[in-house]
């Protein structure tokens, strides 16, 4: 009974892009609702790594190997970001430190 | 096993993001950030992206996220952010209601077109015993054959960005004049 309820519940691709989805939104919640830079920061890695998912789920289904090139070009670029991110950060935090989003909402430093 | 392995996986994703949102202590939630990583490379395997999973935790567990704990420590702001107090009370119920429909739209959008996508490439290689870097293989022929330009065009980005950064993190001295 429990066996045959495993072997009929296999996760499909499906599965996986619902959680690409979950994962996704968690993150959009996260950059809207907190305050720190850095912590919206990590949110964003949240959420690529929800679209990275999907992209290897759906190289899985399609059968081609494209969609994990893309995923390897996204973390090569996710990687570039962070690196500028948290430059940007840094020079302003030296500025103000304790500073949120809230404080530096001008463009001009 | 499978679904064991899905389960267990995605009940880490899971929590590791909730985790991000809610600690209020930046380390934590940098912590937390770790769990979803490793939940992610987990289903990479899973979904049979072997070099992509050792590329997920080398780079992201392994990179990433020690430069957000370097640059916590360097700031100094590792104490516990006050996020009881809320500047605009509409603002979490509505981020909440935002992404409670993102999650409700992309569900039901992949749920209804779940048998559209059909199989159209040359199908991915599965490694084995006999051929263990099968996956390898197969990625690095697309990255340096069809994906060649898009390949050398990130190492300029590279290149920009760390030189950007430092630039961007310059203590710019002040001008001493020389007494005359």
């Amino acid at each position: 009974m429990m066996s045959a309820l495993m072997s009929a519940a296999t996760p499909t691709t499906t599965w996986y892009l619902v959680l690409s989805a979950v994962l996704f939104g968690i993150g959009t919640v996260g950059v809207l609702v907190r305050r720190n830079p850095l912590v919206m920061f990590m949110c964003i890695e949240l959420m690529l790594n929800a679209i990275n998912l999907s992209f290897v789920a759906f190289a899985k289904r399609m059968g081609d190997i494209g969609g994990q090139t893309t995923v390897f070009f996204v973390m090569v670029v996710a990687a570039a970001e962070v690196v500028v991110g948290l430059g940007i950060i840094v020079s302003i935090m030296r500025k103000r430190p304790g500073a949120t989003v809230d404080d530096i909402s001008a463009l001009k430093g | 096993m499978e679904l064991f392995v899905f389960v267990v996986a995605a009940a880490m994703i899971l929590a590791g993001a909730i985790g991000v949102v809610v600690r209020s202590h930046p380390v934590h939630a940098a912590l937390s950030l770790i769990l979803t990583l490793f939940g992610v490379a987990v289903m990479f395997v899973a979904q049979e992206a072997h070099f992509l999973a050792a590329v997920q935790v080398i780079v992201y567990a392994g990179a990433i996220v020690v430069l957000f704990l370097f640059v916590i420590m360097l700031l100094g702001v590792d104490r516990t952010e006050d996020i009881k107090t809320e500047p605009f009370k509409v603002q979490r119920p509505l981020a909440v209601i935002v992404g409670l429909g993102v999650i409700g739209l992309v569900t039901a959008a992949v749920v209804a077109s779940r048998d559209v996508v059909s199989s159209r490439g040359s199908g991915l290689v599965t490694p084995d015993m006999a051929d263990p870097d099968s996956n390898i293989r197969q990625l690095s022929r697309s990255v340096f054959g069809d994906y060649v330009v898009a390949f050398e065009v990130t190492s300029v980005l590279l290149v920009v960005a760390v030189v950007g950064t430092v630039l961007l993190t310059r203590r710019v001295k002040p001008v001493v004049k020389e007494p005359a």
